[in-house]
């Protein structure tokens, strides 16, 4: 394929998006940049106040609480639906209204609008009139996700395995899917066992769809918003409050502007780095 | 063992269905008859929750204006973001490589950062509470994807179909859009299908920057879960009918599911 | 090492069709001697691939046997019949090393580390991969994994047969001769008995002792690329065999010779009238044809120059037909008469050879 040619001029065809994503990107960063630093009473008067935000946020127990809520669940998380994404991907059909049956089943969750997922888990989940609430407790487990925090825990990871996990089996499928069938006959006349098939043929192959897998749910568990704070407002207490729910009770909530400026400018760093690593041991990966 | 393997992903789907039949089964249901009794399938089996979200201005409404500014949006993401991609694939500039980092991190930049200034930009481009808004707002993190999704299609078109283009006459407009776009259909198609997937799902943007007149769906719905305390046939009706909007795409989709996570980037 | 016997293979991809199945293979019989180097040779479509399935164990013929040495191995699995087969792109495993793809079967096989070690060693030398032994499979070039997977084949003794599927499918031109001419060696070598798939003329024609050339799911031809060539059984087998193919031209016969547009042809025999016929054609290849002031006239539609020789198209009564010339030959510029040279000149019935011979 003949290569890239040099032309300025390109930047004619990229400068719509760059107008609708800086409008977008750069005007609100720079006005949470100046919240951050300056202090209000209200009236459009501000004080400067450097970098006093910033310390109290990073110092602040809430902070901490929070950030490591959000760790320990994007951890689980992820230790849940990555093994489990592939494994589903493995068994399913290949071909045939089958393999289309389940892949239309399985992208539904993707589709339902955020909180109408946590709402559809509240009901299912609630002590009496839920089914899942019902039948937990009918079997003799005290279960009520509205008023003790390892019930809320065990349900909004549910709720998440529930919501997301199809993205990685999707992702799985269509990296095992491009496998060509050569690569099996060979395993088979070398005569590997299946686990030698997952490890030297399956798992290297898709290891690119993995990566990207991986990145996705890390990032977009580590902003969750929505679903949990429908499903249980960020308790019992504050024991399900990850690092947007507290965000948005910060901001839109308490209109603490500076304080909630800066812990956006602080979690919005901690995400660019993280997914910075990430990308940069796909990228090693892929060189090799 | 090879025999069984079917057991999980049957398993999986039942669990993934149980929650929907869930909402399902109490849609059709009083708010009463929820609260009263515990049963599988309605007892007294009635429409009145449908009925209500049909007649009732304040709730269809809603589902007009979601379904408005998703469309809106798809549409600006994807015509904005097929020139960008098509400099992206086949001209290097500038700052190219960086200008595409730099849209990617858009994707990774967590919404509640921006709920707090997007209000404040928005109120003062007097677009607050118009669909437009939402739709802009979401260009945010759809636009970075559309041009991802669709660079991948169209690195996959050889540059040899546009010189033969070009040496056949066609100005580069009308080669654009009569040879290249038809050529990278399903890119379109897979960028399209995730726009309206991120748009239509998002809720935290979209609650803040409406309030009456462009207020989605999910707003109305959240504040009926607050306010009138747990009218919970009705909640359930309505999220059962947005739903809907998404079972449609995947099934015509459905073809390209797997596919087009495959190709281009993937 | 073993003989391979193929009888009364059938296949159809869709056995429940009942009238209107459609067979991939219609009736194979062959038999592949010990040691032998054989290709397969045909256009796409033509059955060779699901052929070669049939026989490595990947696909169950709908009826039929497979036997390796007079053993039934019909319904065994690949890796019960002790095949080896070398697909049309590289199939290594990327994340071990050159050593451990060819150590793989091997040490599935539950064989000891020295024997291993001196078995890779011995193959990887073979291949020229010796210095790459260390290297991660993942990292070689195309041909370079090529000769990974034809490793994992040889280094097993126990390899009843070997298949290649159009190994040289992904490999650069230059070096498809090399390998070419390495597999050849192999061969000489180790002596197993080899199959070689391909739609590749030359690739077939350079590698294999015997050559089957299939179409539409039928052998037409099994035999020596000097049988094939000098007589083809089938029009098929004329038509893609030789560059330009065999040239066919309709004609009848009287008194066992035949006749082409009132001019008679020369054979070296007559031959007996076939019963019933609903195509008859005379074929000769453009080498046998020469330029003869006492033959019929044709009229010259175009000279192409090759080089060492030219190919010039001609013309006689509405069909066309090509004549090899060599270099030093000059061409008339009109008034141009060619005969056949009768020894090469065959007759062919609905696309078969006809060449009973008149009973007296």
């Amino acid at each position: 394929m003949i290569a890239r040619v040099t032309n300025q001029k390109a930047w004619f065809m990229v400068l719509p998006v760059i107008l609708l994503v800086a409008f977008n990107a750069v005007i609100p960063l720079m006005t949470v940049v100046n919240y951050s630093v300056q202090e209000t009473f209200g009236n459009n008067v501000f004080f400067w106040e450097g970098f006093r935000w910033y310390e109290e946020v990073l110092n602040s127990e809430r902070f901490h609480a929070s950030m490591l809520r959000q760790i320990i669940f994007t951890s689980i998380i992820l230790l849940i639906e990555i093994p489990l994404g592939i494994a589903i991907a493995m068994t399913m059909p290949r071909k045939g209204l089958g393999a289309t049956l389940c892949l239309v089943l399985m992208s539904l969750p993707l589709l339902i609008p955020w909180n109408v997922v946590g709402a559809m888990w509240n009901i299912f989940a609630l002590p009496e009139i839920g089914l899942l609430g019902h039948v937990v407790n009918s079997m003799g487990i005290d279960y009520n996700f509205t008023q003790q925090p390892i019930s809320a825990w065990i349900t909004i990871i549910a709720m998440d395995v529930w919501h997301w996990t199809s993205l990685v089996v999707l992702l799985s499928y269509a990296g095992l899917s491009a496998i060509p069938e050569a690569f099996y006959h060979a395993a088979q006349i070398d005569t590997a066992t299946k686990w030698q098939i997952f490890r030297y043929i399956q798992l290297p192959k898709i290891k690119h769809v993995l990566t990207i897998a991986i990145l996705l749910r890390f990032m977009d568990s580590f902003m969750i918003y929505t679903e949990p704070f429908v499903l249980t407002g960020g308790g019992p207490g504050n024991s399900t409050t990850f690092l947007s729910t507290d965000l948005v009770k910060i901001a839109l909530g308490q209109f603490d502007l500076g304080p909630a400026a800066a812990m956006s400018l602080i979690y919005f760093l901690i995400v660019l780095l993280l997914c910075w690593v990430f990308y940069t041991l796909m990228m090693r990966n892929e060189e090799q | 063992m090879k025999r069984l393997t079917w057991i999980v992903p049957t398993l999986y789907i039942i669990f993934l269905m149980l929650p929907i039949y869930w909402l399902v089964n109490m849609s059709f249901k009083t708010t009463n008859e929820i609260l009263g009794t515990f049963s599988l399938w309605p007892q007294n089996f009635t429409f009145d929750n449908y009925i209500k979200i049909f007649t009732d201005r304040t709730w269809y409404q809603g589902y007009i204006n979601s379904l408005s500014y998703v469309f809106m949006n798809t549409v600006i993401s994807v015509t904005a973001a097929l020139p960008a991609a098509y400099a992206f694939s086949r001209y290097k500039f500038l700052g190219d490589k960086h200008l595409f980092f730099w849209l990617l991190t858009n994707r990774m930049a967590p919404p509640a950062v921006f709920a707090l200034p997007f209000f404040q930009l928005y109120s003062a481009s007097g677009l607050f509470d118009t669909h437009l808004a939402v739709a802009l707002a979401h260009c945010l993190f759809n636009i970075p994807l559309a041009v991802w999704i669709l660079e991948g299609f169209m690195s996959g078109v050889p540059r040899e179909l546009d010189e033969t283009a070009y040496v056949d006459g066609y100005s580069f407009w009308r080669f654009f859009i009569k040879i290249f776009l038809p050529s990278i259909a399903a890119g379109i198609g897979v960028a399209a299908f995730f726009c309206f997937m991120f748009s239509w799902v998002e809720l935290l943007l979209a609650k803040t920057l409406t309030s009456v007149d462009a207020k989605p769906i999910a707003a109305t719905m959240t504040r009926t879960a607050s306010t009138a305390g747990y009218e919970l046939g009705l909640l359930s009706a309505a999220g059962t009918l947005t739903i809907i909007p998404g079972a449609f795409v995947i099934y015509f989709v459905r073809n390209y599911i797997a596919k087009g996570f495959a190709m281009g980037r993937v | 090492m073993a003989e391979v016997r193929l009888q009364q293979i059938r296949h159809s991809y869709n056995p429940d069709a009942g009238e209107k199945t459609e067979y991939a293979l219609e009736k194979i019989d062959q038999v592949w001697e010990d040691g032998g180097a054989y290709a397969l040779l045909g256009p796409s479509g033509c059955g060779k691939s699901t052929l070669l399935n049939i026989v490595s164990g990947l696909l169950q013929p709908t009826e039929g046997k497979v036997l390796f040495d007079n053993n039934d191995v019909t319904s065994r699995t690949p890796d019960q019949r002790n095949i080896a087969q070398i697909f049309q792109f590289p199939v290594v495993y990327d994340t071990m090393t050159v050593y451990d793809n060819l150590a793989f079967p091997l040490r599935n096989r539950k064989m000891g580390n020295a024997e291993i070690e001196e078995r890779v060693k011995t193959v990887a030398e073979m291949l020229d991969l010796t210095a790459s032994l260390n290297q991660r499979a993942s990292g070689l070039t195309a041909d370079g994994k090529q000769k990974i997977s034809l490793g994992r084949g040889l280094v097993r003794s126990d390899v009843n047969i070997m298949m290649f599927d159009e190994p040289l499918t992904v490999i650069d031109p230059h070096l498809k001769w090399q390998l070419r001419t390495k597999l050849k060696k192999l061969h000489r070598q180790v002596g197993f008995t080899m199959v070689y798939v391909t739609h590749d003329q030359t690739e077939a024609l350079t590698f294999a002792e015997k050559v089957a050339v299939m179409y539409e799911g039928e052998v037409v031809q099994f035999g020596t690329p000097e049988e094939l060539f000098l007589k083809p059984n089938h029009t098929f087998v004329g038509h893609f065999i030789g560059s330009p193919g065999m040239n066919f031209l309709p004609c009848e016969l009287d008194g066992g010779f035949p006749v082409f547009n009132g001019n008679r042809i020369k054979i070296s025999a007559p031959v007996s009238q076939p019963e019933t016929t609903k195509k008859m054609e005379l074929g000769v290849r453009p080498e046998f044809v020469k330029i003869d002031a006492n033959g019929f006239p044709v009229n010259i539609n175009r000279i192409d120059d090759v080089g060492r020789y030219k190919i010039v198209k001609v013309e006689n009564s509405g069909h066309y037909f090509n004549v090899y010339v060599p270099e030093e030959l000059e061409i008339p510029s009109e008034n141009m008469h060619v005969s056949f040279d009768p020894e090469n000149t065959h007759i062919y019935c609905d696309g078969w050879l006809h060449d009973k011979k008149e009973s007296s």
